[in-house]
């Protein structure tokens, strides 16, 4: 079926030139049909790109050999589900499953507003067709899934470490984001295309983006507890290239999510926001060609291949256009007003989008620089987490107190008295609370307790906003508390949702700031019966025991846990064996206390043949707020995204049923 | 290969057709012109934006001020503009005597 494989391909990549070439030419000149047409064009690369992604996955679930593809990242042993992830454990699945996104995400979205703008979707239509061009190709011409050879009896099987259920959403999730940014990017070119500075293409992307931005989150949170369970070294987060690639376009789209609201309250910040979309799409471009290009070695870089060129020059080629049509435009996106005063919400989300953007160029750079230093020097000079460090803590912590700042902020200008007074209780709680934890010794890490104190800043204003909101509420609508509670939530799901998902960022923070400012750490090689201290706890190794996985070999040492002379329960670390793969795994042991937070973390990280083992435990306080973080800014995020009737009237009322003339 | 075959050309068949669907279903089109706001709706447009913008500025302002966030004084001094700019735009939105009920539209070539 390798042919059939082949035709979709070649298919979707004929349809996805068509919604390109026909695309631009109907907008341009105006054609209905014509437009009509290569938007069609778009839904039927869709259904090529399924019929292409179906074949693979059949012959994923068929083991069949004869694809160079599955020999290469299968094999008989393999366990169905993770058979099922080989689709994208490789380069060329894994640039299929973009293709899909794109298409599927392109179909989707000309459909949903092809009545409401028009005018509009005739201009997103060739840049959609235009990327899925650009990835169609490569599936095409430069990098197939659909090869085949001379059938093998065994498949060479997949990397262990992709061999974990997190891998199972992972992947699909950062596409879903990444992917999902071409939309705002597809739309907002499109608006400065059809000379349309109003904010219909705001308005027609703005869940659209927060989904992409929402999928790119929890999938980084879910590769970063991957990262914790299944890499083996006691961290989650390790400023991996690849990990910056995804961090990224994060940042560049959490800036635009905050700028989009001061255009839209204030009709400011139109050249800055779309600035922000190419850079937040260039840069979802940029993580992919790291990540198939094999430029940076990581363990996410599949392997050398011939993709590098090909991306780096769509690359330059976007960011250049998208610059050009830009600065083509710049007369048209001229703001008509002016920030009234530094102490505003807008001036707040000006900060915070300073501070973003600036962090998301230094990660940029420091990505960059390795490769850089290689093309002139000859030599590659490693950037390493201490620099990420110094500006995550540089960057960090004043977005964090900003984020307890801006809710207290009106739009327009909030007097000093006036936020000296919406700040007094949160002051006072994070002021209490940092002299409280420096009693306690929390002082060994100053960021930490900055973190801890602002943390707690944010959380209080929060509640205090809250608190005020439903108060207010309260008193106009006379409603009890709890209706009154809900109907604010339920009138600005957008502000509310955002204070949720803030939430969520503070328990981030205080899980990473708990983890590493204030983790122990002891290494030691034990013989069977030998103990090792950690923090108030006893390790006693007492045995090795070896079982037979499904595809593996596995190897575990049973270690004994006790604190203050109590057992307190077994862990088990070890490694795998995979003989197909003919890799080795760390398969580390976690004790987590859901009370306290924290994790007693345990490697093993040497098995000797005379059976002592040298083992790596830590403690890692507060480190599961990290992923109890994940769960609070999915609901944040839901509650953001959950449909508002009364707004869809308002903007049908504003772009759909516009009947009145206008008095000039 | 058979099968693969058949099933491909199925697959671009119904792709031509998707494709082609607005030429065969309207054949001898009178009308093949592209909708797009003029520059009289676009203006329209433009003006309920402002509106819309000074509605929410104003509905904001009387929130903060009644939770505490805004002074009496800044509330004073804020709603005054955010009223007139308001009553602009509905001003200017207000239908006139002339106006037509239907959308304003390119001229049809």
């Amino acid at each position: 079926m390798a042919e059939l494989g082949r035709a979709a391909l070649v298919i979707c990549f004929a349809l996805s030139t068509y919604a390109l070439a026909a695309g631009a030419y109907a907008a341009f000149r105006r054609r209905r049909r014509l437009a009509h047409s290569a938007r069609n064009a778009l839904v039927a690369a869709f259904a090529a790109a399924a019929v292409a992604s179906l074949v693979l996955v059949v012959a994923l679930l068929r083991d069949d050999f004869s694809f160079t593809y599955v020999a290469d990242h299968s094999s008989r042993r393999l366990p169905l589900l993770y058979t099922l992830s080989a689709f994208w454990g490789g380069q060329e699945g894994s640039l299929l499953l973009w293709l899909l996104i794109l298409t599927a995400y392109s179909s989707a979205v000309v459909a949903v507003n092809r009545r409401s703008a028009p005018d509009l979707v005739a201009w997103v239509v060739p840049i959609l067709g235009g990327i899925a061009t650009f990835f169609a190709f490569m599936l095409v011409a430069v990098s197939s899934p659909f090869a085949t050879e001379a059938t093998r009896a065994d498949g060479l099987g997949l990397n262990p470490s992709l061999q974990n259920p997190y891998m199972l959403a992972h992947p699909p999730l950062l596409y879903l984001g990444y992917v999902g940014l071409s939309v705002p990017f597809a739309f907002g070119m499109g608006a400065l295309l059809a000379r349309r500075t109003d904010e219909r293409w705001i308005v027609a992307t703005r869940r659209w983006t927060l989904a992409a931005w929402t999928f790119l989150g929890i999938g980084q949170l879910l590769g970063a507890h991957w990262a914790y369970v299944e890499v083996g070294w006691g961290g989650y987060f390790a400023w991996d290239p690849v990990e910056n690639a995804a961090l990224m376009p994060w940042l560049a789209a959490t800036a635009f999510l905050h700028s989009v609201m001061v255009q839209e309250k204030k009709g400011m910040m139109k050249i800055w926001n779309i600035l922000l979309v190419v850079l937040a799409f260039c840069l979802s471009l940029f993580g992919t060609f790291l990540t198939r290009s094999g430029i940076l070695s990581s363990i996410h870089s599949f392997t050398e291949s011939p993709l590098g060129g090909w991306f780096l020059g769509f690359i330059v080629i976007v960011t250049l256009g998208s610059l050009a049509l830009i600065y083509t435009r710049l007369p048209l996106l001229r703001a008509r007003t002016k920030l009234e005063s530094l102490l505003s919400r807008e001036a707040s989300f000006l900060y915070n989008n300073l501070l973003l953007v600036a962090f998301c160029l230094t990660i940029l750079w420091g990505v960059l620089y390795p490769i850089l230093s290689e093309l002139v020097r000859g030599e590659s000079s490693a950037v390493r987490g201490p620099y990420y460090n110094f500006f995550l803590r540089s960057f960090g912590l004043p977005l964090l107190l900003l984020m307890g700042i801006g809710p207290l902020l009106a739009w327009r200008r909030t007097s000093t008295r006036a936020l000296v007074r919406a700040s007094a209780w949160p002051a006072a709680i994070a002021l209490l609370l940092g002299v409280a934890l420096l009693a306690a010794g929390a002082g060994s890490s100053v960021p930490g307790l900055i973190a801890y104190s602002f943390s707690a800043f944010v959380i209080a204003s929060i509640v205090v906003e809250f608190v005020r909101g439903t108060r207010a509420r309260r008193a106009v609508a006379g409603e009890p508390w709890p209706t009154a509670f809900s109907s604010l939530v339920a009138r600005n799901r957008r502000r509310y949702g955002g204070y949720v998902v803030h939430a969520a960022i503070v328990l981030l923070a205080i899980g990473v700031a708990g983890s590493s400012a204030y983790d122990t750490t002891h290494e030691a090689k034990l013989r069977r019966g030998q103990s090792m201290e950690l923090a108030g706890y006893t390790l006693t190794y007492r045995r090795l025991v070896e079982r037979q996985g499904p595809n593996d070999r596995e190897l575990r040492a049973i270690v004994d846990v006790s604190r203050g002379g109590t057992a307190d329960g077994t862990l088990s670390a070890g490694k795998n064996q995979y003989p197909v793969e003919q890799q080795t795994s760390n398969e580390v042991a976690i004790r987590s206390n859901w009370l306290t937070g924290e994790d007693l973390y345990l490697i093993a990280q040497q098995i000797n043949a005379d059976g002592s083992v040298i083992f790596k435990a830590e403690l890692l306080p507060l480190v599961n707020l990290i992923w109890l973080a994940g769960f609070v800014f999915v609901a944040g995020s839901l509650i953001a995204l959950w449909p508002d009737a009364r707004e869809s009237r308002r903007l049908a009322d504003r772009y759909g049923r516009s009947t009145v003339a206008v008095r000039a | 290969m058979t099968l693969a075959l058949v099933l491909g050309v199925l697959l671009a068949v119904a792709c031509v057709l998707l494709v082609s669907y607005p030429f065969l279903a309207d054949p001898e089109a009178r009308r093949d012109r592209l909708e797009e706001p003029g520059e009289l709706e676009r203006r329209q447009i433009e003006l309920l934006e402002r509106r819309d913008r000074a509605l929410a500025a104003l509905k904001e302002l009387e929130f903060d001020h009644r939770s505490g966030k805004i002074s009496d004084q800044d509330y004073r001094e804020l709603v005054g503009p955010l009223r007139r700019e308001a009553a602009e735009a509905l001003r200017a939105l207000e239908p006139r005597a002339e106006s037509q009920p239907s959308r304003v539209r390119t001229p049809t070539k």
